[in-house]
């Protein structure tokens, strides 16, 4: 556990509309060096909304978020860019540029903000590869592909500047459970051997418990609990137990009441 | 009814145009004030797009300028053959095609190539989470990816204008000389005496302007585009068509204001 640590990320009071639904509902929530924090809720329950504030690229409607000390809202974009250099993300699709091999894609940073010799670049090039298990791809284009693949060299860019913090939307949706398990334990590498602190959005039962130093489960907006692994596994709240068992029935509803249903689908609605 | 939609679409125009105004200032500003700042443009980018938006395009150009011409001397000698003037249809291929004819149509050709190209590149990148990426690397969307393409046409738009002139006075040429019965030296000592320095320079200045308009809907279009590949086809639409809607606008600004600032 880790919780001692300072607080890199405090999230307070956050809100987001979209068009009129609240997607983000007064969310507050602090983020301590060096943890590794997953985040989890349903499909569709504003996670990347979540993360996307975190990382700057969504402004809150109202309520703050403070990095390294800095309200990231207020922040001019010279402050930004220091900020930037010290977090690294991967996206849920991977993200990556598709105009560049695979090489230049993970390469990227590192030219753009490190004076570097080309030499060293092509060599923590090959060490990140290597990290998620890809090396010798360098110069195949991201259409040759697999998602799998996408994210993992997602997830290589992410760590090449060797950040402080890094995001992770979904890290091994899509992986096979060998690759899923080699993800994990860099996650956890990540953390423990660099003090790395990890922000993942996932729903992946087995990451969730093997990786997290707590868990924060969001529903409708606003954070229902948040805990130890062992304290949500023992949560006597439905919710959680709903999601951690994967019931179709309970308080996460997807099925619509049957004759509400029948209305639906016999009223002409455009 | 009718003058509320009006007045949405007014409205919703002017809105484009302030995007697009602030999207050229600071594209300008990462141009000018980039190299200072240690963030120069991606060399290996504006070479990239110089290729794709210049070189590529030539194919194209020369055919559409070179029919233009033929049409044009066929047209205009239709028309002069009954005062007898059949001479003067090379000063006036010479002169529309450096003036009017080779700056638009050349840049209606590129818009709908290279705009369209650009949109579509910068909207897929878009929707697929890629100018997010950028940004959360720092990288500036409108310094790395907006500036080389609209330095590139800034430079190639004008140049391709200037070779489908002298294309489109060759078609003119191959119909003077073959059909019409205009020896070769005459038609080319017309042509040279009626042109000036100052048709080609207007040419020139339009084609610089449209050469903005074109990359500036083309990127405005592509990065505030929204949802998924249905979003980028809209955009991609969009784009060539505002691109001609206002290339037509600012030709007959422009022109207007060529023939009254003569007067
Ligand atoms: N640009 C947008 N405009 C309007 N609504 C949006 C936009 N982006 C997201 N939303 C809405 O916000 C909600 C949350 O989206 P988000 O992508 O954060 O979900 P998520 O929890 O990451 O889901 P998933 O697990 O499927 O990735 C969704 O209901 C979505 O419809
Ligand atoms: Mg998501």
């Amino acid at each position: 556990m880790n919780t001692a640590g300072e607080a890199v990320i405090r999230v307070k009071d956050l809100v987001k509309n979209y068009g009129g639904r609240r997607i983000l509902d007064g969310i507050s929530l602090d983020i301590y060096e060096g943890e590794t924090l997953v985040v989890m809720g349903g499909s569709g329950c504003g996670k990347s909304t979540f993360l996307r504030h975190l990382i700057g690229s969504l402004r809150p409607d109202s309520g703050e978020v403070w990095m390294f000390g800095k309200n990231i809202a207020e922040a001019s974009e010279e402050a930004m860019e220091g900020i930037r250099k010290k977090f690294g993300m991967l996206f849920q699709s991977g993200a990556l540029f598709d105009s560049m091999t695979v090489g230049e894609n993970v390469a990227l940073p590192l030219r753009e903000h490190a004076k570097l010799d080309e030499s060293i670049v092509r060599i923590i090039v090959k060490m990140k590869l290597e990290l998620v298990g890809l090396r010798g791809f360098e110069n195949l284009m991201p259409s040759q592909l697999s998602g799998g693949m996408k994210k993992r060299v997602g997830l290589a860019r992410a760590i090449v500047m060797d950040p402080k913090i890094v995001f992770y939307d979904e890290p091994t949706a899509g992986l096979d459970p060998v690759m899923t398990g080699v993800v994990d334990k860099l996650t956890m590498d990540l953390t423990k051997k660099l003090q790395i602190t990890s922000v993942v959005v996932t729903h992946d039962m087995n990451s969730v418990f093997r990786i997290a130093d707590r868990i924060v489960m969001l529903h409708q907006g606003r954070i229902v609990e948040i805990g130890t692994p062992a304290q949500i596994r023992n949560s006597k709240n439905p919710l959680i137990q709903q999601f951690i068992t994967g019931e179709a029935e309970g308080p996460i509803s997807f099925v619509q009441t049957s004759d509400n249903y029948l209305d639906h689908l016999t009223t002409e609605t455009a | 009814m009718f003058l509320e939609t009006l007045g949405k679409s007014t409205l919703e125009f002017f809105r484009q145009m302030q995007a697009m105004g602030s999207l050229l200032v600071r594209t300008v500003y990462w141009a000018v004030a980039g190299p200072f700042k240690q963030k120069p443009v991606s060399r290996r980018g504006f070479f990239a797009q110089t290729v794709f938006s210049g070189l590529h395009s030539l194919a194209i150009v020369f055919f559409v300028d070179f029919f233009i011409g033929v049409v044009l001397a066929m047209q205009s000698a239709y028309q002069l053959e009954q005062m007898g003037a059949t001479m003067y249809v090379a000063a006036l291929v010479g002169v529309s095609m450096t003036r009017e004819i080779g700056p638009v149509l050349t840049s209606l050709v590129i818009a709908g190539r290279v705009g369209a190209a650009i949109t579509a590149e910068l909207s897929t990148m878009k929707v697929t989470e890629q100018i997010e990426a950028l940004e959360t690397i720092s990288l500036d969307p409108v310094r790395y990816l907006v500036v080389p393409r609209f330095l590139a046409l800034l430079i190639m738009l004008p140049c391709l204008v200037i070779l489908g002139d002298v294309i489109g006075i060759f078609g003119g040429y191959v119909v003077g000389v073959t059909q019409l019965g205009l020896s070769s030296g005459l038609y080319i000592d017309t042509t040279l005496e009626f042109l000036t320095v100052k048709d080609i320079l207007t040419g020139l200045l339009k084609s610089a302007v449209f050469s903005v308009i074109i990359t500036m809907i083309a990127c405005h279009e592509g990065l505030s585009t929204e949802g998924g590949a249905e979003g980028v086809g809209r955009a991609t639409t969009k784009s060539v068509v505002s691109s001609f809607i206002l290339i037509i606008l600012a030709d007959a600004l422009l022109t207007s204001f060529f023939y009254f600032a003569k007067t």
